[in-house]
């Protein structure tokens, strides 16, 4: 696998922003209700990031190190604000649905995580490959989320009805915990606990070892 | 000794090596039932009982009983009369059928209140125990470690807690959250923060709202609707509860159970009952139920003396606190739960008050839950562990001050 594809496949499963690194939960918690709202999300943020990284990595070799977050900031700021302006103009509907987590984007670790780690390191298309990367590994966890929280919650994908629901005389009983936000902390869990499973490398160690503290002794 | 060799002629099969090597954690729950387990402490054990976990577990699992029996005569009492009452027709299917084969509609009859209740109790908690056993074999044989006994206590609480009018594919659903978020997600019994049977309750409370509260769900009869006595507290105050049949309902009729409720919570007397089974074999803390008791009574005392024109819930006297909803029995066997709560005796002592506290502030001052029980039990085990650290904490700072001088 040559190095720009590595860079940009291995956020997605091997080291996931979310599953992994625990990055950018409060979003994956807020927008994945439905799938349609949590697919623009993904984009609003994969194109944060990508592009960040880019223009943080043109210029890593000029910016202070003393004042660098303020530099790294300014600009995925400005990024926001302009994916902000776009989704306003070309899906006002989502965008309101989105309302302020799409400003929250400058505050999402995820972004200023890569931007510190990767983009201040690396040449620029590297840096563009990782955000991409790592906006597709932050999609697939909100893809999972938005698509079970949709389905078991209100029976339906992308606003068509999959499950149709008892109130709509239908025969499936809504899950209402799918609606609220708690529900996202058990759905990224399993995921977590699945991806865990087929990626054992993943697991952490234990921070302590039990002792075992008996002994069989053969007599009944 | 017939018993025994016929379980140590087919060990081998099940240990290292042999036929179902997989299926030991299976044999081991058989063989452990009849027989005192083979393991025994090597170090750092300062207690010596002759009561290990599964006595303990078995032994909550019986006192649960009175709770049990006397719900299923309630349920059938209260569904009973609203047949009486209102003039509905008992609904089509199994049950009715079942109902009908072997019992009538009189409310005034002890075998036919016990047998409706029968029949709508007893599927409910199969359900709950085989689906919720199965889970916990498989993760008994997946991680490898013992079926515990405590799946016993977590089925029949959990059936226990819900309404009598559960569909029986929630009880699978609940119970099979309760289980695996609850309890194996963190390596099984011992090592969750959390009740089972109280997060496999909360997580249908909050999913199916419609089917785990409101008023239709407390008696058994399709079409029926009535509110709960806490829930005619929060509309109207304490002078209005009324039960089926249109009385007023007395104190001693809270205390002895005869209204609509959960299952296993109408009865306080069935539940001290068990709770003194609890007491005198000293396995759930007497420290814990005297703190949930005491915070419940000064927190309400507290709410009855400030007063509220707008909330009549503020004058519910702490003994109407004791006897409605599902109080009596989460402070029996939820809130003592000696996984879920806190370990150290000062903590214990926290940790009922905070629990108390909690259930008159969820039940009085939020007008979205008339019932507080569940929410303040979870509440308090997640502060557990916080309450215990401190407790921990205090004491070694008090005996590094006796040592510096």
């Amino acid at each position: 696998m040559s190095a720009t594809k590595t860079i940009l496949i291995k956020p997605i499963f091997m080291n996931n922003p979310i599953a992994l690194q625990i990055l950018g939960v409060c979003s994956a918690l807020a927008v994945t209700t439905s799938l349609q709202v949590s697919l623009v999300m993904c984009m609003a943020l994969t194109a944060v990031t990508a592009f960040s990284n880019l223009f943080i990595s043109m210029i890593r070799n000029h910016i202070p190190s003393s004042i660098r977050i303020i530099i790294q900031m300014t600009i995925i700021a400005s990024l926001v604000i302009l994916v902000d302006q776009i989704l306003k103009a070309y899906a006002f509907e989502i965008s309101k649905q989105l309302s302020v987590f799409v400003g929250l984007i400058i505050t999402n670790c995820i972004v200023m995580g890569r931007a510190e780690a990767f983009a201040m390191k690396n040449p620029p298309i590297p840096s563009f490959m990782d955000g991409i990367g790592n906006g597709l590994g932050y999609s697939v966890v909100l893809i999972v989320v938005g698509t079970i929280r949709e389905l078991f919650g209100s029976g339906t994908l992308l606003g068509y009805t999959i499950l149709p629901t008892v109130s709509d005389g239908g025969w499936y009983q809504p899950n209402g915990l799918m609606l609220l936000a708690p529900s996202a902390f058990f759905i990224i869990g399993f995921f977590i606990w699945v991806l865990r499973n087929k990626h054992e490398e993943q697991v952490e160690d234990n921070e302590f070892e039990m002792m075992p503290h008996t002994t069989e002794t053969g007599a009944h | 000794m017939g018993l025994r060799k016929i379980l140590d002629d087919i060990e081998p099969h099940f240990e290292k090596g042999g036929k179902f090597e997989k299926m030991y954690p299976l044999f081991e729950a058989v063989d452990t039932i009849f027989y005192t387990p083979s393991k025994v402490t090597v170090s750092g054990s300062h207690v010596r009982d002759g009561v290990d976990l599964k006595r303990i577990m078995i032994t909550v699992w019986l006192a649960a009983f009175p709770a049990m029996f006397y719900g299923m005569y309630n349920l059938g009492y209260q569904a009973n009369m609203a047949l009486m009452d209102t003039g509905i027709q008992a609904a089509e299917g199994w049950r009715a059928a079942l109902i009908g084969a072997f019992a009538g509609n009189d409310p005034g009859s002890i075998w036919d209140n016990f047998w409706y209740g029968a029949v709508y109790f007893i599927p409910i908690y199969a359900t709950v125990f085989i689906v919720g056993g199965f889970w916990e074999v498989l993760f008994a044989i997946k991680r490898g470690h013992e079926i515990n006994e405590g799946f016993f206590v977590t089925s029949i609480l959990f059936a226990l807690i819900v309404p009598p009018a559960l569909p029986l594919w929630l009880a699978a659903l609940g119970i099979t959250f309760g289980i695996i978020v609850g309890k194996e997600v963190f390596g099984g019994t011992g090592k969750n923060f959390l009740n089972p049977a109280l997060t496999g309750r909360a997580f249908l409370f909050f999913a199916y709202a419609p089917q785990m509260s409101g008023d239709s769900v407390w008696t058994a009869v399709d079409g029926f609707s009535g509110a709960t006595a806490l829930g005619q507290i929060a509309a109207d105050g304490m002078g209005a509860i009324t039960v089926a049949g249109g009385q007023t309902l007395t104190w001693l009729d809270a205390f002895f159970g005869r209204l609509p409720g959960s299952i296993g919570e109408v009865s306080t007397l069935a539940i001290f009952i068990g709770g003194a089974i609890l007491l005198i074999t000293r396995i759930a803390s007497w420290r814990i139920m005297a703190g949930v008791f005491l915070g419940m009574v000064l927190f309400s005392l507290l709410l009855n003396t400030i007063g509220s024109d707008t909330n009549p819930a503020f004058a519910t006297p702490w003994y109407w606190h004791l006897v409605l909803g599902g109080f009596a029995f989460g402070m029996v066997f939820m809130a003592t739960d000696p996984v879920s709560a806190s370990m150290t005796n000062t903590g214990k002592w926290v940790f009922g008050l905070l629990i108390g506290v909690m259930v008159v502030m969820i039940r009085v001052l939020n007008p979205a839950y008339p019932e507080g029980m569940m929410l303040a039990i979870l509440f308090g085990n997640l502060c557990a562990p916080l309450i215990d650290y401190f407790v921990v904490k205090a004491n070694i700072k008090r005996r590094i001050a006796r040592n510096v001088v």
